[in-house]
């Protein structure tokens, strides 16, 4: 039933390749708005508004946090000795992101058991930290995957400040996106400099990358595939304010997740044909044996699909702002 | 409640998908080819299920329809089933492994999938899954049963809890019985298939035809305590008791000691002591649902008595007793991460140093103890809230005994429903 003796088509390796870069992708962007909330709930110290924040990322951030595990268990089924290696290799970040969202998601939850104001206090500060401390995690990961330069490299901590930079950036737009009246003014306002900080990022990313230039990453930067996907990851968010001046809110949201498409395409044309450059691995050496990659193809894939349903109805259920009933967590 | 373990059963399922590859990078690289998949079927059918509907049920009641609203409650609970089957097929994998064959790959031996059916069936599976998800009902009943127990307890006149009393406490009584009868056969199971785990579980050192069941044994040398030697237990035991549960009724049937069995064995008190507290705690269970039973025949349960006293003290306990059943199952296994086939200490991650393994281990630990400690205030403040809400709903009915079948009550339609 399941061929054994070769791939279903010849390219399905980098197919799985390419999916698990999506998830990846989905994940940076969608939980990098939850993320970004948490930043712009920082700024505010009105409770209102703080549960209109909250009332935004509730419904959302469970599912978004599964591509996460998406990613993850894509990796162990189509290329398992990049995961061991990659979990295994980057320890304290892993288990610093685990921590953060542990403490990011359960905030909001324990916030609201409770009025008194101390802890509210504790919870509000988990929380913040837990969404600054998250994408970072995952940038120290993410850049130590590229660019093989640890926890510690300056390549990876630049990362992971790129990610913090995108997720704020993010969060931002869908703050406008979901709140009314000051909040949504302010938070239309913070984009800009926002965006300001992660073009920042970007910049110190690439003058990194050509001033060290490691694994040979900075000379690939400037083949005309990297050079695509790294002017769309700069431009895209640009693109995003201007809209955002227009008052176009959810076309700018659109154009940060598609900046940070982007910045994960840079990612893959910067590894491919290797799947973890700082083993040698490429995707080929690395990927499951056919009956695995086929099962995978055959069972998850349509599945792949379903999930993208599930989410066009989770979001069309929450579109708009937050109502005014639905201010506070689990009402 | 049910919101609050939800998340929190999220925020510490999440690490699972990735501690495969911090701490057991070994164990991934070798056996990735089988567990993968299944642990990626779990994310894509089960996951995300639970998680995106999970997100309507407990903040969507007024955007969606009563059609979509319930519908999300079942695939939520479809998602929590799936993903129990899914993380479960790869654990009886690694108990009772088929369909593979290992391969040399880049100068590594690994596991590679020849028959999925095989691998993603194995003998283990439907001992494991019916014995966990019964576990799970038994668990929840007695939960919903405990909380029940404590507002009856406290104001007789709440017809909502007395109703989910009734309810939780039938469903306890069949799961519970079900579960020691079906654990029984199970554990038959077990001494086919693993009869190591077999004989920790009964501290059986020696081989024996006509081994006694031990209800409690110590052994008299302290040094002894995790691998005992029988020559040396001080024990209360029933004679040819373990020959006759292992083998259905043959007093004289051959129970296999550690001695047998040329690997190291697993620590025996952690596994002996683990099995008789789940076992205690499963009869303790049916003494409590079948106790409620008799009461509810009489019509007696919704009163304060002893039995809701005890109920009440038990909320917790079928927690414990799925815990060190899981200890028993995979303690009970070592030195084997996957049967036969690979030990724990080769499948660790070579790369990752005794520091960064206990500072992930303490922050574990305390970020654990912190949920907990969370998740039981939590659960405390919403109990105190409910207190006050049905002192003051019967109060009121009290004194206007016109309005008695209040309106306002819904009635609890035994599932969980948020906040």
């Amino acid at each position: 039933m399941i061929p054994v003796d070769g791939y279903l088509a010849p390219a399905l390796p980098e197919v799985w390749f390419g999916t698990l870069l999506f998830a990846f992708a989905m994940y940076v962007f969608l939980d990098g708005f939850d993320f970004g909330l948490g930043m712009v709930y920082a700024t505010r110290d009105d409770e209102a508004e703080r549960e209109q924040l909250l009332a935004a990322f509730g419904p959302v951030w469970d599912a978004n946090e599964v591509w996460l595990v998406a990613f993850g268990t894509l990796l162990v089924a189509a290329f398992p000795a990049v995961y061991a290696a990659l979990l295994s290799g980057h320890y304290l970040a892993v288990f610093g992101l685990l921590f953060a969202l542990l403490a990011r998601g359960v905030a909001g939850e324990f916030r609201e058991l409770n009025d008194d104001p101390e802890w509210r206090r504790i919870c509000d500060r988990l929380f913040v930290v837990g969404s600054v401390a998250a994408p970072f995690c995952l940038g120290l990961i993410a850049g130590g995957w590229v660019f093989g330069s640890g926890i510690v490299g300056l390549p990876s901590l630049v990362t992971g400040l790129a990610l913090v930079g995108l997720s704020f950036v993010a969060g931002t737009a869908y703050a406008a996106l979901k709140t009314r009246g000051d909040l949504r003014a302010d938070a239309l306002a913070l984009g800009r400099p926002a965006t300001a900080a992660y073009l920042g990022t970007l910049l110190a990313l690439v003058a990194t990358l050509v001033a060290l230039d490691p694994l040979g990453a900075g000379g690939r930067l400037f083949d005309p595939a990297p050079l695509a996907a790294a002017a769309a990851t700069v431009a895209l968010p640009v693109v995003g304010l201007a809209l955002a001046a227009r008052n176009r809110v959810r076309a700018w949201l659109w154009s940060v997740g598609l900046g940070a498409g982007s910045l994960v395409l840079l990612v893959g044309t910067l590894l491919y044909p290797h799947a973890y450059p700082a083993t040698g691995l490429t995707v080929r050496d690395a990927v499951a044996a056919p009956v695995t990659l086929n099962l995978l193809t055959l069972v998850a894939g349509p599945f792949l699909f379903v999930v993208l349903g599930y989410f066009v109805v989770l979001y069309t259920v929450f579109s708009g702002p937050v109502e005014e009933s639905e201010t506070g967590y689990g009402g | 409640m049910f919101a609050l373990g939800f998340v929190l059963g999220t925020v510490t399922g999440i690490p699972l998908s990735f501690q495969f590859g911090t701490n057991f990078a070994a164990f991934s690289t070798f056996a990735g080819e089988v567990i993968g998949g299944p642990l990626a079927f779990e994310t894509f059918m089960a996951f995300f299920l639970e998680a995106v509907f999970l997100g309507i049920l407990l903040f969507g009641r007024d955007r969606v329809s009563d059609r979509l609203y319930v519908g999300s409650s079942v695939l939520v609970m479809a998602g929590a089933w799936a993903s129990a089957f899914w993380i479960l097929v790869v654990n009886a994998w690694m108990q009772t492994p088929r369909g593979y064959e290992l391969v040399e790959r880049g100068g590594e031996t690994l596991v590679r999938l020849t028959d999925p059916v095989a691998a993603f069936t194995t003998p283990r599976l439907p001992w494991l899954y019916v014995h966990m998800t019964n576990a799970a009902v038994v668990s929840v009943s007695l939960l919903i049963a405990g909380v029940a127990a404590y507002f009856v307890w406290a104001n007789e006149e709440s017809e909502p809890w007395a109703h989910a009393l009734r309810v939780s406490v039938a469903v306890l009584a069949v799961a519970g019985v079900f579960q020691v009868i079906h654990g029984d056969a199970y554990t038959r199971h077990v001494v086919q298939t693993q009869p190591m785990k077999f004989a920790a579980m009964e501290a059986a050192y020696q081989t024996k035809q006509g081994a006694p069941l031990h209800l409690i044994a110590f052994p008299r040398n302290l040094g002894d305590i995790l691998d005992p030697r029988a020559e040396n237990l001080v024990s209360v035991s029933i004679p040819y008791m373990a020959s006759m549960l292992a083998s259905m009724g043959d007093p004289n049937a051959v129970v296999y000691g550690l001695e047998e069995f040329d690997v190291e064995s697993p620590p025996v008190a952690v596994v002996f002591w683990s099995f008789r507290t789940m076992v205690t705690l499963g009869f303790w269970f049916i003494l409590l649902g079948v106790w409620g039973v008799y009461r509810l025949r009489k019509g007696r349960l919704a009163t304060r008595s002893r039995h809701l006293q005890l109920l009440w003290l038990s909320t917790p306990l079928g927690f414990v007793a799925i815990v060190v059943g899981w200890y028993v199952t995979e303690v009970g296994r070592q030195p084997w991460t996957i049967q036969d086939l690979l030990k724990t200490d080769a499948a660790v991650s070579p790369s990752v140093t005794g520091i960064e393994a206990a500072l992930s281990l303490g922050g574990f630990i305390t970020l654990y103890l912190l949920l907990l400690a969370g998740f039981l205030a939590g659960c405390k403040w919403l109990v105190d809230e409910e207190l006050e809400r049905i002192d003051e709903a019967t109060a009121g009915a009290v004194a206007e005994p016109d309005v008695t079948p209040d309106p306002t009550e819904p009635v609890p339609d035994s599932g969980g429903d948020g906040p």
